[in-house]
């Protein structure tokens, strides 16, 4: 059914940070691997070595830079995939019951033997979360790694999405958004997480965590390593003290 | 949006279809026996031709029957279940006027309801988005219900209403053009709301996730031929509105006119259907840069 449940018992999600985010795309490549051999039918490519290659990809990420007047350009890597949203449009325009948003733990996923390949749900999410697989005509998305956090085949510690766990800077965090103690539930009240684009109603669950303003080096004269140095330079000792001594002299 | 030929066909066809059957379904003083059946089989090859060419739209059009399934929620699934009633109601009061019946003026009306519903649901498809905010607009199902209507009319050879319609939905055409315009820019949504940066200033797209293109770009952020629009709101005004009402009014001395009249205003919807398509922006465009 494409009515969306009143409540969730879990709000399994994201949440992404910023800050932290370094733009390497680990994320986007376990996303691909991980996903095209598990869930559904594989996140095929066209043309893959052609002149114009095209794929599927259910996580990318785009680079924005904020300048703010007499201040440096700021770089934001800004990884994107499903919100899991709790108002999701891309569920109730589906007209084959193909998209549901689970009961259990607020994942939306696609039937993908129910889906006609319509593509409404495509237009209808704010995000482009969704992309139509080209080869199979039927919808692809975030499962948040379905066959990866309740799989008791693999190690634990990789029960956990594929992006979350292959991202070498721990930007992205993984849990439950209806437990206020919960490590996502935390990071995001502590670093004010937001939403993207409140305006559409969709209510996410997938949490963003702004970066913080970057420094500027011209007008605040900072130097990150000057106070290590000056830290150095009083307790030199021994062969280089002597050299430095020496050297003084002439 | 990407203009899809299959859905541009679908909308246009199946919305004159609808419109002559509403026009058959209203007419006080129906036609009757063979003088009726060519009306009827216009009727159905315009809406039937044109749904079935929306199943050319999909990707996997041989389970296209799940689609009639979630009309509690989805637009196109009341679209879907609405056309087939609509076609039945049609089949059967068309029959009762073929063979001249004891028809039912009733079931008339009912047909000519039904036909009318189905075009505003084909509408709402477009409407219901608020992802595209040129579409979440009233004018979008008044206009696609005067569009077939006054297809219906002239179809039929009736010079009043037909320029009533002729004329209502070239102006509402505009009005919808004009509201249209202003759509994206009124919607609260930007870059800022799109990333949530708006903290840290001026903000652009520095690097695309890809050097090419993706089903997204192609499918919602397209923007070939925007630059053409002027020029091609002005070819559509002059086929739906201006031709349109000359060869109506030409064809009080000259009967056979009203056909090209009819001819005009469906080359007219085919360039104003596919300017809806192409001219709507998708906010997903802001995180690719446009928009």
């Amino acid at each position: 059914m494409t009515s969306l449940p009143r409540q969730t018992d879990k709000k399994l999600g994201l949440a992404i940070d910023l800050d932290t985010c370094v733009g390497c795309h680990a994320c986007v490549i376990s996303c691909k691997e991980w996903n095209t051999s598990n869930y559904g039918v594989p996140l095929s490519d066209v043309e893959p070595y052609g002149a114009n290659p095209v794929g599927s990809f259910l996580n990318r990420v785009h680079t924005f830079e904020a300048k703010l007047e007499e201040r440096p350009a700021q770089i934001i890597h800004f990884p994107k995939s499903c919100l899991h949203c709790e108002d999701a449009p891309c569920v109730t325009v589906c007209p084959t019951g193909a998209s549901y948003k689970r009961t259990e733990d607020g994942i939306v996923l696609v039937n993908e033997d129910w889906c006609i390949g319509c593509g409404l749900c495509a237009w209808a999410c704010p995000y482009g979360a969704r992309e139509m697989d080209e080869v199979a005509g039927v919808m692809k998305k975030c499962t948040l790694c379905v066959d990866r956090i309740y799989n008791e085949n693999i190690p634990e510690e990789d029960r956990e999405p594929a992006c979350v766990r292959s991202c070498p800077a721990g930007a992205r965090h993984f849990g439950d958004f209806a437990d206020p103690t919960s490590s996502v539930s935390k990071l995001t009240k502590e670093r004010g997480g937001i939403d993207l684009m409140p305006e559409q109603g969709t209510k996410p669950v997938n949490k963003y965590l702004p970066p913080r303003l970057k420094n500027d080096i011209a007008q605040e004269n900072f130097d990150v390593l000057r106070p290590l140095l000056e830290e150095h330079d009083k307790n030199i000792s021994g062969f280089l003290s002597w050299v430095d001594k020496t050297l003084e002299k002439f | 949006m990407h203009p899809a030929p299959s859905i541009i066909i679908f909308t246009v066809f199946s919305g004159l279809g609808f419109g002559l059957m509403a026009y058959l379904g209203f007419d006080t003083d129906p036609l009757r026996g063979w003088n009726v059946l060519p009306y009827y089989l216009i009727a159905f090859s315009l809406s039937i031709g044109g749904l079935l060419s929306s199943l050319f739209h999909l990707g996997n059009p041989q389970r296209a029957w799940r689609a009639l399934s979630q009309w509690r929620t989805s637009w196109l699934s009341r679209e879907g279940v609405l056309a087939i009633v609509t076609l039945a109601l049609n089949f059967l009061f068309g029959l009762s006027l073929f063979f001249s019946l004891d028809y039912s003026k009733n079931l008339g009306f009912v047909s000519g309801i039904f036909a009318i519903i189905t075009v505003f649901s084909t509408a709402m498809i477009y409407a219901q988005m608020k992802t595209v905010p040129r579409w979440n607009n009233s004018g979008v199902p008044i206009l696609f219900i005067l569009c077939s209507l006054a297809g219906g009319a002239i179809i039929m050879g009736d010079f009043k209403l037909g320029l009533i319609g002729v004329i209502l939905s070239t102006l509402i055409q505009l009005l919808v053009w004009v509201r249209g315009d202003k759509a994206l820019k009124n919607s609260s949504t930007n870059i800022s709301t799109s990333t949530g940066l708006k903290n840290l200033g001026k903000l652009r797209l520095l690097e695309s996730p890809h050097t090419g293109e993706n089903y997204l770009m192609k499918e919602m952020v397209f923007v070939i031929a925007r630059k053409h629009v002027f020029k091609l709101r002005i070819l559509s005004l002059c086929f739906l509105g201006v031709i349109p009402v000359i060869f109506l009014i030409l064809s009080l001395s000259v009967g056979f006119l009203i056909g090209l009249a009819m001819i005009s205003y469906f080359f007219g919807l085919l360039i104003s259907r596919w300017l809806f398509f192409a001219e709507a922006e998708h906010v997903v465009s802001f995180y690719y840069g446009r928009g």
